[in-house]
């Protein structure tokens, strides 16, 4: 019985799951099994098959062979209606989203109820939902502001939001996508103990991450898959970085150092500039980067950030303060950005990236439109724009159907890759690069990071906007953290440790960084 | 149980079969709804399709109802194609008319040869200014181009109904709210004789093969794509996102107002306020049956044009009431609307547990 042998009992069991698009195997006979209490990592590279097995899971896709048992209340494993995401709510089966899924224009005590609110005596039934929430929130220690409006929230609260959202469902098998992906080490850190605790409580947890100290930090058990299929599935004790990482790549990956600087002109130089408005305010900021230099610029996302990449890329003025792009003075339009020589790479690859329905190569050459030899006399020309996308797809290695396919049909990763590849298409001096990795699998972000080392060496200075402390460590040579909109004096990166800059992302003024600058 | 699954890409056959089969469905679903009435369904339906194409007669009337539908139908593909709602259409229609007619009844002295064109571009002009303000209030404040195009079509109607009795109005016209007629060197010649087909077919055939041309293969046809695709990338890409509405929006008016001046200097002659049946609002439908495609906008619109022309003569022998054009026209719209689901998605059987 399972109160007696709680690891021989599984409540989750996937047996066989083989799912085909077109010529390509997603899923190639994957058995998978989560015990009550259990988490298991769920590991691999974009494309590998995660992505897809859990939406099997959740019946937004019917698996083409196999099947998906669930555990009654009572211990039994009874198959799961495939294609139906009720019958998996039902069943008990939570998932907290790698991209949000909250409605932006509700508060987030409403998103975490939705659908749930009763029909007949709503205010009672709020309330009761209400402390049952604010008890969730207690027990697991996962803070938020219930009140506020989904959209006026950081990114690092709409994700405890999300996670609420999941656990508020008699959730038995809970599945988080990338959940850290958005948070300090620190909150990172609460959010592990959260959910050791739950597991206790007999929570079974899949948990889908890319930061590989992480998952040795929390799981029991790896599964890796690579390809579509199950390469591996062993306890965690007894694995390292290194092995996952051949495990997941199928090779050897070396460890990444930041190049050695050379620093030549100054790109970019910043005096007491604010700009933005709200929340993402950029406060005062003070900032000097030169060329072959890579500044490293950590803070959890909504701290000021997007006002410091918006200035930079051209889409906001800055309202008080000296500034200076590349000698540019002051504000300057996108184009103009573009022309001056700054590269850029969206926060958010989806909404300001790429546009979803044209094809890889009219991507490609979006920013470059206008110029020879992609077209003349306002013509475009097809040719140069299909070679152009073919040598790019070719030297990024954008894995895609063909340079006429829609974007929207790429992985992530490979999106990615296109947009880089557009970003340092003509050798810019200043590049930034804003959450450049976010999402992307170890092989992606191993060839984004070579590639912005590259042009750091080449001469470019690159600003580099990141939540992950690895990433900050692997590229920069100077670090900067930004908090509540300001902005702290960069320092030496090999001089600070990530608990530091961890205190300092948290506002934490006695750290390393001192008070903002 | 039955569950949809997105498809990847569609392929090529399946983008041409699904409209034909959407067509073919309304027509069944039209069958239905005449046989419930009482009426003879099958003759009812081969009178319809002689009507619209049985011979020559009929053949030229079809392609003369799709002569304007063709131009508003490329002025609501191409601001859609954009994300620019212009619902405005009709108004630009009258404008471009009412320009087409002052210019083209005597206003303007010139040379015989230079008439033509010079009402054709009256016409566009004027409805490519009409829509300019809509366009510059929703690319620089964000107004909602749809409240405000769509009240336009009734403030130009208004306009049109007033200069018709007032500065317009034809002198002998013998008290009708009508304007004079067009001089003879302004209006356009008919393509063939004794009927009413006119050369604005193939003002409207060229605007087709332009429109593709300048969405394919210009830099601002490749700029309004991205905007109607994703406009936040395409600002972050350096794109003029407001100029290019704007730009979107004066082409999309200009074709709308072209429209106009089509029917006045080809066909009517000149300008009464019952000019068009609602050709602006038929656009938009033939855009989205055309899935906003403009070389597929020529078909669409003479599958409109035949489905009204042959339900006239169906109705006038039958007695069947000849709104049953606009039960097909509707039917034809959600058939298209349901196909379009399926290009997107297939169907799968799916065992229940």
């Amino acid at each position: 019985m399972s109160a007696e042998q709680p690891a021989a009992t599984p409540v989750l069991a996937l047996h066989g799951i083989t799912k085909r698009f077109g010529a390509l195997t997603a899923n190639d006979a994957i058995d998978f099994a989560l015990h009550r209490g259990e988490i298991v990592a769920l590991l691999g590279e974009n494309g590998a098959g995660k992505t897809t097995l859990m939406n099997i899971l959740f019946g937004h896709y019917v698996a083409d062979e196999g099947e998906v048992s669930v555990a009654s209340p009572a211990g039994e494993l009874w198959p799961l209606a495939q294609g139906s995401p009720q019958a998996a709510l039902d069943a008990g089966i939570g998932m907290v989203h790698q991209h949000f899924t909250l409605a932006e224009n509700l508060t987030g005590f409403e998103n975490i109820i939705l659908g749930r609110e009763p029909l007949f005596g709503l205010a009672r039934g709020r309330r009761a939902l209400r402390s049952a929430v604010e008890a969730l929130m207690m027990r697991t220690g996962l803070a938020a502001r219930l009140d506020v409006r989904v959209a006026e929230l950081g990114v690092g609260e709409r994700q405890r939001i999300e996670i609420l959202k999941a656990l508020s469902r008699r959730t038995r098998i809970l599945v988080l996508d990338e959940p850290t992906a958005v948070l300090t080490p620190q909150e990172a850190e609460g959010l592990f103990v959260a959910l050791r605790a739950l597991a206790q409580d007999g929570l079974a947890i899949v948990f889908i991450s890319h930061k590989l100290d992480e998952v040795l930090a929390l799981s029991q058990r790896l599964v890796v898959l690579r390809a579509g299929r199950k390469v591996a599935d062993r306890p965690t004790l007894g694995a390292d970085r290194r092995l996952i990482a051949r495990l997941m790549v199928g090779e050897e990956i070396e460890v990444e150092r930041p190049v050695p600087v050379r620093p030549g002109p100054v790109a970019l130089d910043f005096r007491r500039v604010s700009a933005g408005a709200g929340r993402t305010r950029l406060i005062e900021a003070t900032l000097s980067l030169r060329q072959g230099e890579i500044l490293g610029i950590a803070g959890v996302s909504g701290n000021g950030q997007s006002s410091l990449a918006g200035l930079v890329s051209g889409l906001i003025p800055p309202d008080s303060g000296v500034m200076s792009v590349l000698g540019r003075e002051g504000a300057a339009s996108p184009a103009e950005r573009r022309r001056d020589g700054v590269g850029r790479l969206a926060e958010d690859r989806h909404r300001d990236g790429m546009v979803g329905d044209m094809t890889v190569a009219e991507n490609l050459v979006l920013e470059r439109r206008c110029e020879t030899p992609f077209s003349r006399l306002g013509l475009l020309k097809r040719e140069a724009i299909r070679d152009a996308a073919q040598d790019a797809i070719a030297s990024y290695d954008i894995r895609c159907p063909s340079p006429d396919a829609p974007l929207r049909l790429l992985s992530g990763g490979n999106i990615q890759k296109l947009l880089l590849a557009r970003a340092l298409a003509d050798a810019p001096r200043l590049i930034l690069a804003n959450q450049p990795t976010r999402g992307l699998d170890v092989g992606a972000t191993i060839s984004v990071h070579r590639r912005l080392r590259e042009a750091a060496e080449a001469g470019a200075a690159v600003l580099l906007i990141s939540e992950d402390l690895d990433e900050l460590f692997a590229l920069s040579h100077l670090i900067a953290v930004m908090h509540g909109g300001r902005l702290t004096a960069a320092v030496d990166a090999a001089g600070v440790s990530a608990a530091e800059i961890g205190l300092a992302m948290a506002g934490d003024h006695s750290s390393a960084f001192g008070a903002a600058a | 149980m039955i569950r949809f699954e997105p498809r990847a890409q569609p392929s090529l056959w399946l983008r041409i079969a699904i409209p034909i089969a959407s067509a073919l469905a309304a027509l069944l679903l039209s069958i239905i709804i005449l046989a419930l009435t009482g009426a003879p369904a099958g003759r009812a339906i081969g009178l319809l399709l002689t009507g619209a194409a049985g011979s020559v007669f009929a053949l030229t009337e079809t392609l003369t109802r799709a002569t304007p539908l063709i131009l508003t139908g490329l002025a609501a593909a191409i601001a859609f194609r954009s994300r620019l709602w212009n619902i405005g259409a009709e108004g630009q229609l009258y404008a471009g008319a009412l320009a087409a007619v002052a210019i083209g009844s005597g206003a303007v002295e010139g040379p015989p040869w230079l008439m033509m064109p010079l009402v054709c571009l009256a016409g566009a002009l004027a409805g490519g200014l009409l829509m300019l303000g809509p366009a510059l209030l929703k690319a620089k404040l964000s107004v909602d181009e749809v409240v405000t195009t769509l009240l336009l079509n009734f403030v130009v109607l208004l306009f049109v109904q007033m200069m018709l009795e007032g500065p317009l109005k034809d002198p002998m016209g013998m008290g009708w709210p009508q304007s004079a007629p067009v001089l003879d060197e302004a209006v356009l010649p008919k393509l063939v004789t004794q009927m009413r087909l006119h050369a604005g077919l193939i003002i409207a055939l060229l605007a087709a093969l332009i429109v593709a041309f300048l969405q394919r293969s210009t830099v601002l046809g490749f700029e309004m794509r991205a905007v109607g695709g994703n406009a936040s990338a395409a600002g972050f890409a350096g794109i003029p996102v407001a100029a290019t509405l704007v730009k979107t929006g004066f082409i999309s008016g200009a074709l709308a107002g072209l429209a106009g001046a089509g029917e006045v200097a080809g066909l009517k002659g000149y300008l009464t306020s019952d000019l068009s049946p609602g050709f602006g609002y038929a656009g938009i439908v033939v855009a989205m049956l055309a899935a906003l495609e403009p070389l597929a906008v020529v078909p669409a619109a003479i599958f409109i044009a035949g489905i009204f022309v042959g339900a006239d003569t169906m109705s006038r022998s039958l007695g069947v009431s000849n709104y049953f054009a606009d039960l097909v026209v509707a039917l034809s719209l959600l058939s298209v609307l349901v196909g379009s689901l399926f290009l997107r998605y297939r169907l799968r059987r799916v065992e229940t547990a």
